[in-house]
């Protein structure tokens, strides 16, 4: 056992890329395992997603979320606090079925209008569920008025997108799908297209056993269903907030204390546990250049008090998806902090009227504490429950259509030079 | 409980038969005497939230049944190197001398006691460049005998923990909170002096079962302030020279909607002219100079006992959203400030020089005078004894059916939000679920070897294969190395393995 230092530097690093060769190796027998796809018998899961315990009640069974976060409380149960509070309600209760299906209409073009894009396209599981853009283009070629919004955790919210003007989740899956400049589908079309394909004739009538025929309300409850399965909650802050203090790096710790230290007052709103208080806030970012200035909520609830404000994203898996804010004005994430500590309406032109949220004040950061907040940030990454793409999807389209996703990045280069 | 309940319901009775209110203001004064009658009995239901309802209680922490070690930190020492060894249960005692830190607390039970030797305290100073001087988030934790100045955030903050005590803190010229608990449950703030806030010197947030006593609250921009809390109790204060005295609001927008339920008794109140030096676009920010006691779209509050004056603006302040400066407005609050119930106050030179929106709603009413309380947007509201007062926007409170609290003494727990017991079982559980079974499955093959095969090898050693998720090595030239679960505490990671060999699925 005993050896050199040198020798053992050197093994270290030979079984560093051991480990990265065989988790190479193991990728494509990661997603051989939890879908049968590739022998072309799609069979839907029976297993819940890990994190959810498998609840069988009155012979329906259901998947129910565990977390270690269950064993806390907060108050007036909203799922807000410090490090050891409750999580909001989470959105369960959906069948393993369901939740598979769900993730096969997820990665389907077949969902959209031409069969171009998926939801898969502006969602990417290896882009923070989102796309790298800083507004995604939908299915005519065209940048959209904003960004994609990440996915993860999203099974704990109860307002969606931007504006907030969904409810549920099973309401804002048909703005996108229905969208002409989205997804640019119908609701006739897309029923047809399903009923057209015997697998998925097939599918729905695993996942929902009580029902004859396919309807849209399923396509949406499945697609819900999925979605409340992507589970962000065992990054490095996590284990720090269990009490494993040394999960986090001293400039993190620090990073934390600026983060919610009331000078910064981040957490006022990216409060954690979910690093987001679920609420919407008006803080003045400026617009892309050329673009005219979006009112948000403001139109969702007709309030001129509420010009401008949106939906406070979570912070879980941020360094996963840049650019930020509502239309990705910041490609990075020191940009995003520094906007903050500019002072309040550094960016709200003359002559344009916002009520700027009480805690966007002048918090007078020194460069140093801003790059800790940075670098506290990266501590909430956790992909570790991250669903696995389907080789193949059961329209037989490509799965994330490479093409469009080449096609983009073409576009963002010529649009770049 | 419930005896209490009935004869209080039959006062109530008595009290109407007695002297009813027919409004008017010609009528004949009604003069209600709070030292009989009924008493309030509304508010907090203990026996709804606790199964155990035994003492009244001036404690808010866990009683410690073993008392930990006791750290001592001496001048130029560093208080952070004591949080950090210190264990649940243990006390830190701050010798008096000059500390320069932010100090945070992410443990339970933990103690902070400032030794005060011949007037010296120990001071912690963060030289107006550090944050916030402490920062906690565990429960039962105690901040006591400091004295806290020159930071830009807050003097004492909490996110989260419950059974909290805050006393005998001197918090001097610290930027934006002297005192703020934020979403916690069960908290005492107690016998603080705190000075030169630029917004409230005590502000209890997003909280519930408060008790604010015995505090001497001035030159800063509010006095105390009670925001989307119920169940708190303000008493027995002195609140001077501040922008605003005491207030109870509803901020809109915030996650937690609602304020009620709130007691404002027995505070000297006086002379709350000071200029108002709030950061511009804050809700502070909003408040005339002058105001006593500032109820925003807060229900079921009650105000009594109060010596209430000088103050230049008005004595009371009642308002909704819609009429409050530089305040947002949220679809999912109410703004309308419901139940608010003035009892018997000594209001005395308020309102002598007060602002044009006054004015122009006592016009409104043909009234003039200096006006004690003032309302706007005010519903169901009561009074007793209104003919003292010159008043605005209160003709149709009603008489209120009690005169006095006094059977209410506090809204802190009986027995502190008990602690998180976790079985061990129920633990293992869930790190299986929650982290386990993202790369092993009970037969497939996933990142990890399936939980069978682990099962194999392990069955009769759970030690074993705890040990081993603390310090994985590699084993299987087909998979990769599993990394260290050393986060989990030994107990944890003991749970998961004995959950993990008894899986059948």
């Amino acid at each position: 056992m005993i050896k050199s230092v040198i020798l053992n530097s050197y093994n270290v690093l030979v079984n560093m890329a051991y480990i990265l060769l065989s988790f190479v190796a193991l990728l494509p027998m990661v997603q051989a395992f939890n879908s049968n796809e590739e022998t072309g018998a799609f069979i839907l899961n029976k297993n819940c997603p890990p994190s959810f315990e498998l609840i069988k009640r009155n012979q329906k069974s259901s998947c129910q979320l565990v977390s270690q976060y269950q064993f806390y409380d907060s108050v007036q149960d909203r799922g807000l606090g410090g490090t050891q509070t409750s999580l909001p309600k989470h959105r369960g209760g959906f069948s393993p079925e369901q939740i598979d299906l769900g993730r096969y209409l997820f990665f389907d073009p077949l969902l959209s209008k031409d069969g171009s894009i998926s939801c898969a396209s502006c969602h990417q599981p290896d882009k923070g569920f989102s796309d790298d853009l800083d507004r995604s283009i939908g299915i005519n070629g065209n940048k959209l008025a904003r960004s994609a919004p990440t996915l993860w955790n999203v099974g704990f919210l109860d307002k969606f997108f931007w504006d907030v003007r969904a409810t549920t989740l099973e309401e804002q899956a048909q703005g996108p799908l229905f969208d002409p400049s989205e997804m640019g589908n119908s609701p006739e079309q897309l029923l047809a297209s399903l009923e057209n394909n015997a697998i998925y004739l097939r599918l729905f009538s695993q996942a929902f056993p009580d029902q004859k025929a396919i309807e849209l309300s399923q396509v949406y409850t499945a697609i819900t269903a999925f979605q409340t399965s992507l589970i962000s909650l065992n990054s490095r802050y996590d284990r720090y907030a269990h009490g494993y203090h040394q999960a986090l790096s001293k400039n993190e710790i620090a990073g934390l204390n600026v983060f919610r230290s009331f000078v910064a007052r981040c957490a006022e709103c990216h409060q954690p546990p979910l690093f987001t208080n679920n609420q919407i806030a008006v803080i003045g970012t400026p617009e892309p250049e050329g673009m005219a200035r979006d009112i948000g909520a403001g139109k969702t609830y007709n309030e001129e008090k509420l010009r401008g404000a949106f939906k406070v994203p979570t912070l879980r898996n941020i360094v996963k998806s840049a650019p930020y804010m509502h239309s990705g004005r910041y490609d990075n994430l020191l940009d995003t902090v520094k906007f903050y500590n500019d002072g309040r309406g550094n960016a709200v032109p003359e002559g344009e009227d916002m009520l700027l949220h009480w805690h966007i004040s002048e918090p007078d950061l020194t460069d140093e504490e801003m790059q800790l907040i940075v670098e506290f940030l990266g501590s909430l990454t956790d992909e570790s429950l991250i669903p696995s793409t389907p080789d193949s999807v059961p329209s037989g389209l490509a799965v994330i259509d490479k093409q469009y996703q080449i096609a983009l990045k073409a576009k963002e280069l010529k649009q770049k030079s | 409980m419930s005896s209490g309940k009935i004869i209080s319901v039959l006062l109530v009775i008595g009290a109407f038969a007695g002297g009813a209110y027919y409004g008017g203001q010609n009528s004949t004064s009604v003069i209600t005497s709070s030292r009989g009658g009924a008493s309030f009995s509304g508010g907090f239901d203990k026996s709804a939230d606790q199964k155990n309802v035994s003492s009244t209680t001036k404690s808010a922490v866990i009683k410690r049944e073993v008392e930990g070690k006791v750290h001592r930190v001496n001048d130029g020492d560093s208080i952070m190197a004591a949080v950090q060894l210190a264990q649940p249960g243990d006390t830190i005692q701050i010798m008096p001398g000059s500390y320069h830190e932010t100090v945070y607390i992410d443990k339970d039970d933990i103690r902070i006691i400032g030794v005060i030797q011949q007037g010296k305290r120990a001071t912690l100073d963060g030289q107006g460049k550090l944050n916030d001087a402490i920062l906690y988030s565990g429960n039962n934790i105690v901040i006591e005998n400091l004295l806290i100045t020159r930071y830009k955030g807050n003097g004492i903050m909490g996110q989260a923990g419950n059974n909290f005590e805050i006393r005998n803190n001197v918090i001097v010229d610290t930027g934006v909170y002297g005192i703020f608990p934020q979403l916690g449950k069960n908290g005492l703030i107690v016998s603080n002096v705190i000075s030169g806030i630029e917004d409230a010197a005590i502000y209890v947030g997003m909280s519930d079962n408060i008790h604010v006593a015995y505090n001497d609250v001035f030159d800063s921009v509010a006095g105390i302030e009670i925001e989307n809390s119920r169940h708190a109790i303000v008493e027995n204060n002195y609140v001077h020279n501040n922008t605003g005295g005491i207030l109870a609001f509803i901020t809109p927008g915030l996650p937690i909607k609602t304020t009620y339920d709130v007691i404002i008794r027995n505070n000297f109140i006086s002379n709350n002219n000071h200029k108002n030096f709030g950061a511009p676009g804050s809700t502070v920010g909003g408040i005339p100079a002058g105001t006593g006691i500032l109820i925003m779209a807060a229900d079921d509050v009650i105000v009594e006992g109060n010596i209430i004056s000088g103050n230049k603006t008005a004595g009371i302040l009642i308002t909704d959203h819609h009429n409050a400066p530089n305040v947002t407005i949220d679809p999912e609050s109410d703004p309308v400030p419901h139940r608010v119930m003035i009892l018997d106050n000594l209001m005395i030179n308020n309102g002598y020089d007060t602002i044009d929106e006054a004015k122009a709603l006592m016009l409104l009413e043909f009234k003039q005078g200096n006006p004690d309380i003032i309302a706007i947007g005010a519903k169901d509201g009561c009074i007793i004894n209104r003919h003292r007062y010159v008043t605005s926007g209160i003709n149709d409170f009603k008489e209120c059916s009690f005169t006095n609290t006094a059977a209410t003494q506090t809204y802190l727990l009986d027995e502190p939000v008990p602690p998180r017991i976790i079985d061990p079982s129920e633990r293992g559980k869930v790190v299986y679920m929650g982290i386990c079974a993202g790369c092993h499955t009970y037969t497939g093959r996933m990142i990890g070897p399936p939980v069978q095969i682990i099962q194999a090898l392990y069955m009769d050693n759970p030690q074993g294969l705890a040990d081993y998720i603390e310090h994985p090595i590699k084993k299987r030239d087909d998979y990769p190395e599993m990394p260290p679960q050393n986060y989990l505490d030994a107990e944890t990671r003991l749970a998961a393995a004995k959950y993990m060999l008894g899986r059948t699925n």
